[in-house]
């Protein structure tokens, strides 16, 4: 069920009550969260590691058109063409356009978090394209008519079960809960695909300036198929993504997959630079680099320039306690957890409560501790609190209660005569030492837990006391 | 580091909710450092430290709440809070509370001399033995400001192994957020309690009789959802356990 039209709110609330996307998220989130942390913890310099790795994206970023410009020159001297796609609608304009004049038909992709982000698909399938995911879990939201839940692991809020269910009516196996005759089935039915698609589209991991190259790392070999088999080959790549030097791709590798699945390195890896050579067996005839700045050059040099530094891992929201209890689609953007409540409000500016998602954390700072390149993401969800209430967008009720709290906290007197306030009233609320029941808005608290009583005397009040006896004493 | 020769003396920011809803914790937490030897100033009208407005993004209702309170800790020697969130505003988000303007100084000066009561006791003064007893089974839950910008955990830990005859539990996934997360509470109710009720699983888990915390806040959340489930397990400040002021139930 698509929850894209719900309210913030109402997509929480549908979340919280689906007790298979719960087992699904609990299965997933364990198993990444373990893995991340037993291959995090293999390694002997990790701290450093981590260090230099948002050195590295903190290099970059600071050179970001000087390393763009050297990518596209080295793209274009090894026969590669470079599309430079202010926003989406650039970067879907090129590809479609260029599916129409090289007559197209099929296109075989595979993940791409960008493409995503731009809504490719719809747009290639309106100009009557075919299209088909090949990532496992990417075929499997398609097949769904849904969207990724997770930057990498997109049918992560889909249990095994319900993918059986889903094979079973698209693909027409026989009923099963086993993962492998799944794997073999959509295998079969996308090695049909591959063969006949005339472009293949890709997302990028990191582009290498020096090198001309961009980089995939992916555990399916779809990837390396989408890229190497049709005749025409498209990469779209955010233009952040980018990194000088090998060497550089050497240090971002070792802690994207320890971070993203727990691997020392993902099964493929591969470094893809232009077209075939004259003479050369395999590989595209046509290679194509799509260059998606689509509101990322706005956030560079501002305050939320951080954000750029990230890699797409995903450990941010397997770590993520309020990803945990509500999945990636109930954020409503195209990315999803801490660092999706951070891009989201940056990138999709359109959707209508993008600024409901940074208070959708808890501040616990679990995003910030596994991210590989250190992003301070709680830091950066409070600038956009505060962006957010600057702009006039908070709950009347929230901006009466902060007054009354300032005024409170900034005058002992008002301070002292609230707490004995508060006081008078808990006594009538409470029951057997607790309270079960607070007036609105704190019913909200009592909904699901209880209130303490409130003591007779307050700190201050025995402290005070205290001292005045032993100064008499 | 300002830890001058001759008697100490320390200035105690209990904090707004240990003043209005604990003051057994800040009762606990004198209790401790006078039996340490410490002399302990509580400055008059000291209310908050302006964290609930500024993680609601209400900059400038925070900006005048920690402004006050940084004038009334100025000149007030070394701070010691009862709590790792209190303590962590101070000394990881003051900075970008006051970035660019004339208090940026004074609350680099303040964040250098604020410590969290654990890590007070443990890495200045060098204590881990209070002589505190608790007749029973022990669970302690990493409260996240405190353990994740301050590294305050093993401090904790330490000062609860020397808790005679008590016996320490594990808490499976201690260092997972408890949901409580300020206003956070109230707005996100919904996701606060799912995350409360994942924290409640791993606490029945863990086999003890007793929820150990350094935070006031998260022990509101925690206390409140196992009252809520009518469970026999307490939950209390670190600093009531080692003032000897949580008592074993009779069997």
């Amino acid at each position: 069920m698509s929850t894209h039209t719900l309210h913030f709110f109402d997509r929480v609330d549908t979340a919280l009550h689906d007790a298979t996307l719960r087992t699904a998220l609990d299965r997933a989130t364990t198993r990444f969260v373990g893995n991340r942390a037993g291959a995090i913890g293999a390694l002997s310099d990790a701290d450093r590691l981590r260090d230099q790795a948002r050195a590295l994206r903190a290099q970059a970023l600071s050179r970001l058109d000087e390393l763009l410009e050297r990518l596209a020159a080295r793209v274009e001297a090894r026969g590669g063409h470079v599309c430079w796609a202010s926003d989406g609608e650039e970067a879907k304009r090129y590809i479609a356009d260029l599916a129409r004049s090289r007559g197209v038909r099929s296109i075989v992709k595979s993940k791409s978090m960008a493409s995503e982000e731009i809504h490719l698909n719809e747009a290639l399938e309106r100009a009557g394209v075919e299209v088909v995911e090949t990532d496992l879990g990417e075929y499997i939201i398609q097949i769904a008519g849904e969207t990724p839940s997770h930057i990498i692991a997109p049918a992560i809020h889909k249990t095994r079960e319900q993918v059986g269910a889903l094979f079973e009516k698209h693909l027409g196996m026989p009923p099963t809960t086993e993962v492998p005759p799944m794997i073999r089935a959509a295998r079969q039915a996308l090695r049909q695909r591959f063969l006949r698609a005339d472009m293949g589209i890709s997302g990028v991991n990191f582009g290498v300036a020096d090198e001309g190259a961009v980089v995939i790392v992916e555990n399916e070999g779809n990837a390396r198929l989408t890229t190497s088999v049709p005749r025409i080959h498209v990469a779209i790549m955010g233009i952040e993504r980018i990194v000088e030097r090998l060497e550089d791709l050497a240090v971002m590798l070792q802690v994207l997959a320890r971070s993203a699945t727990g691997q020392k390195l993902s099964v493929y890896t591969s470094i893809i630079s232009g077209p075939a050579r004259p003479g050369e067996a395999d590989g595209p005839e046509e290679f194509h680099l799509v260059l998606l700045d689509n509101g990322r050059s706005q956030i560079l040099g501002g305050q939320y320039a951080e954000a750029l530094m990230c890699i797409r891992c995903g450990a941010c929201l397997n770590a993520c306690p309020v990803y945990q209890s509500i999945g990636g689609h109930a954020y409503g953007g195209v990315y999803s957890g801490p660092i999706g409540a951070v891009l989201t409000p940056l990138l999709q500016p359109d959707l209508p409560d993008h600024h409901l998602l940074p208070h959708a954390s808890s501040l616990c700072g679990a995003c910030q501790e596994v991210c590989p390149v250190r992003i301070a993401i709680p830091d950066l969800l409070l600038r956009l609190r505060a962006d957010a209430v600057k702009a006039g967008k908070f709950h009347p009720i929230e901006k009466t209660a902060i007054q009354g709290y300032a005024t409170m906290m900034n005058n002992p007197a008002i301070y002292r005569a609230g707490g004995t306030f508060a006081r008078l009233g808990a006594r009538l609320l409470r029951r057997k030492g607790r309270i079960r029941r607070l007036p609105p808005p704190l019913h909200l608290w009592t909904r699901g837990r209880d209130f303490p009583a409130l003591p007779a005397q307050t700190f201050s009040e025995w402290w005070e006391e205290r001292e005045r006896q032993r100064q008499s004493g | 580091m300002s830890t001058p020769a001759g008697p100490r003396r320390v200035t105690l920011f209990v904090t707004c909710i240990v003043d209005q809803l604990y003051p057994d914790i800040g009762k606990a937490t004198v209790h401790i450092l006078e039996r340490l030897g410490v002399a302990i100033h509580v400055p008059r009208g000291l209310t908050c430290c302006g964290q609930m407005a500024f993680n609601a993004g209400f900059r400038d209702e925070s900006y005048a709440v920690a402004g006050r309170t940084i004038e009334l800790l100025r000149g007030q020697g070394d701070v010691v809070l009862p709590s790792g969130s209190c303590a962590a505003m101070i000394r990881h988000l003051y900075a970008e509370l006051f970035a660019h303007s004339p208090y940026a100084g004074p609350a680099a000066e303040l964040a250098a001399r604020t410590y969290e009561l654990t890590e007070y006791l443990v890495d200045v003064l060098g204590v881990t033995d209070l002589g505190a007893h608790y007749r029973g089974r022990i669970t302690y839950h990493d409260a996240c400001h405190g353990l994740r910008f301050l590294g305050v955990g093993r401090q904790a830990r330490a000062l609860l192994a020397r808790v005679g005859e008590a016996e320490m539990r594990p808490l499976p996934n201690g260092g997972t957020c408890c949901g409580f997360g300020g206003l956070f509470a109230i707005k996100q109710y919904a996701i606060s309690e799912a995350m409360l009720e994942r924290k409640m699983h791993d606490v029945q888990a863990a086999g003890a009789d007793l929820v150990v915390t350094g935070d006031a806040s998260c022990m509101t959340q925690i206390a409140g959802g196992l009252s809520r489930r009518g469970s026999s397990i307490r939950a209390r400040h670190i600093a009531e356990v080692l003032a000897n002021m949580v008592d074993a139930r009779p069997a």
